[in-house]
């Protein structure tokens, strides 16, 4: 392989190297919508443990990020939301687990002030509210906010629609949601995607992600399982 | 008679204005979708990266990349567009979303809400709520006015862990509506449902306020 390319043949070689024991791994989707399903079910066979984990979701019970639940390979979430998960609850009802709750919107630009090199900013959001424990107020022109801190890690692992071997990315449709900003946030990225197409044949005005963020490329098979299958009934939404 | 559910959604679409950016809750507030007036123009967002949500798609248009935030299968509309996270929390925050319609377990007279944690039980999390609160321009609860043992929601202040301060605009309740005062003073019931009477509502309010029907 040449430096020219960032193509790896499966999930496993796609992570090979890049793992450790306690190392924090940002992983992307909302719900199940978007994630690494591959390189998460690799991390998975890995046995990496104490991994501190940012996601917006903890998976469902034996998949997505739940499938690391249930190996005990995950120290400490930090998330948004959680509930979809009885192994997440049990694990954490019993000590087993850490949590960190974040506001959706505080951990979506804790992780893009991150990426682009910003250590700190202040959000309006969870001012008075026990997230804002602890943390540093202030008030501009009358208003308070909170001081909140970018966030980086040692991996993240990403989904997209597609890429070429450069590592330009485009998402498709609400499975984009935290996946381009923890391309720019981890140390190294990893994106999986559902079709590895030529260089030159993405449109660069249409490249969502560029390729600088993205270490590596691996393209998978995709289960895609929906968490809520609801349909349009005769009448109404 | 106090407001049903539906109901409930049904006056609280009376605050929407055409050309507005509407972000729904979970629950009653998604129910609000069914009753826009016609020819009236609301784009709904969804905090997952998305403007201009469709409605839930026939069997065979579902698809798993397109999703709310409740993590419902949806459709586009020919008007939508996609975008990541944060660009979905800057429009939030940035008070770019005209109103947003939420639940609530308690609110109070000062436009204090809670409606993410109830201590000792299991927390789920805040999910996009308190950036909907803190950044979003108009905040519309609609909410049960007292608990099934009569305990007032509508409190002097909260006695749940908080989702914002000082954040709420309206209150529609199962008993009727109530505007919060811009200082933060108290409260004024605008509306009672039908058949309910000005005693119900002083039985089973917590919180100050003032008659301006």
């Amino acid at each position: 392989m040449t430096s020219a390319s960032k193509i790896y043949t499966d999930a496993k070689s796609a992570l090979d190297g890049l793992l450790f024991d306690g190392m924090t791994v940002m992983s992307g989707g909302f719900g199940l919508c978007g994630i690494p399903e591959n390189l998460i079910a690799a991390l998975r066979d890995s046995g990496t443990k104490g991994l501190t984990v940012i996601s917006n979701n903890a998976g469902v019970d034996g998949f997505g990020l739940g499938m690391l639940l249930n190996t005990r390979q995950i120290k400490k979430m930090i998330s948004s939301y959680v509930g979809e998960n009885k192994e997440f609850e049990r694990q954490y009802l019993a000590g087993e687990l850490e949590l960190e709750f974040n506001p959706q919107g505080t951990l979506a630009e804790r992780i893009r002030a991150g990426g682009a090199g910003i250590p700190g900013f202040y959000t309006a959001t969870g001012y008075g509210t026990l997230v804002a424990e602890g943390k540093e107020t202030k008030d501009f022109n009358g208003k308070n906010y909170v001081l909140e801190t970018g966030l980086v890690a040692d991996l993240s692992i990403i989904k997209a629609w597609k890429g070429d071997a450069r590592g330009n990315l485009i998402f498709r449709k609400t499975a984009r949601n935290f996946n381009p900003m923890m391309a720019t946030a981890g140390k190294v990225c990893v994106a999986e995607v559902e079709e590895i197409v030529p260089v030159g044949a993405l449109d660069p005005d249409h490249i969502h992600t560029p390729g600088i963020y993205v270490d590596r490329i691996v393209q998978g098979t995709f289960e895609k399982r929906i968490e809520q299958r609801t349909i349009r009934q005769a009448e109404g939404v | 008679m106090a407001w049903t559910r539906d109901q409930l959604a049904e006056r609280a679409a009376k605050e929407l204005k055409d050309g507005y950016y509407v972000n729904l809750g979970i629950g009653i507030p998604t129910l609000v979708a069914n009753h826009i007036p016609a020819g009236m123009t609301v784009t709904l967002q969804s905090e997952n990266g998305m403007l201009g949500m469709g409605p839930f798609p026939a069997e065979a248009e579902i698809d798993a990349d397109l999703i709310n935030a409740g993590k419902q299968t949806i459709t586009e509309l020919d008007e939508t567009a996609y975008f990541s996270s944060s660009d979905s929390f800057a429009m939030i925050r940035g008070g770019h979303i005209d109103l947003t319609i939420l639940g609530a377990m308690e609110v109070a007279q000062n436009g204090d809400i809670a409606n993410w944690m109830i201590p000792g039980k299991l927390v789920k999390g805040m999910g996009g709520a308190m950036d909907l609160v803190a950044g979003v321009k108009r905040v519309v609860v609609v909410m049960e006015h007292a608990n099934k043992h009569g305990e007032s929601k509508v409190l002097k202040a909260c006695t749940l862990p908080l989702t914002g301060t000082q954040v709420v605009n309206l209150i529609i309740s199962t008993l009727g509506v109530f505007e919060v005062k811009p200082d933060g003073s108290g409260l004024i019931l605008k509306e009672l449902a039908p058949d309910v009477t000005l005693d119900d509502v002083a039985r089973l309010t917590d919180a100050d306020y003032e008659v301006g029907l």
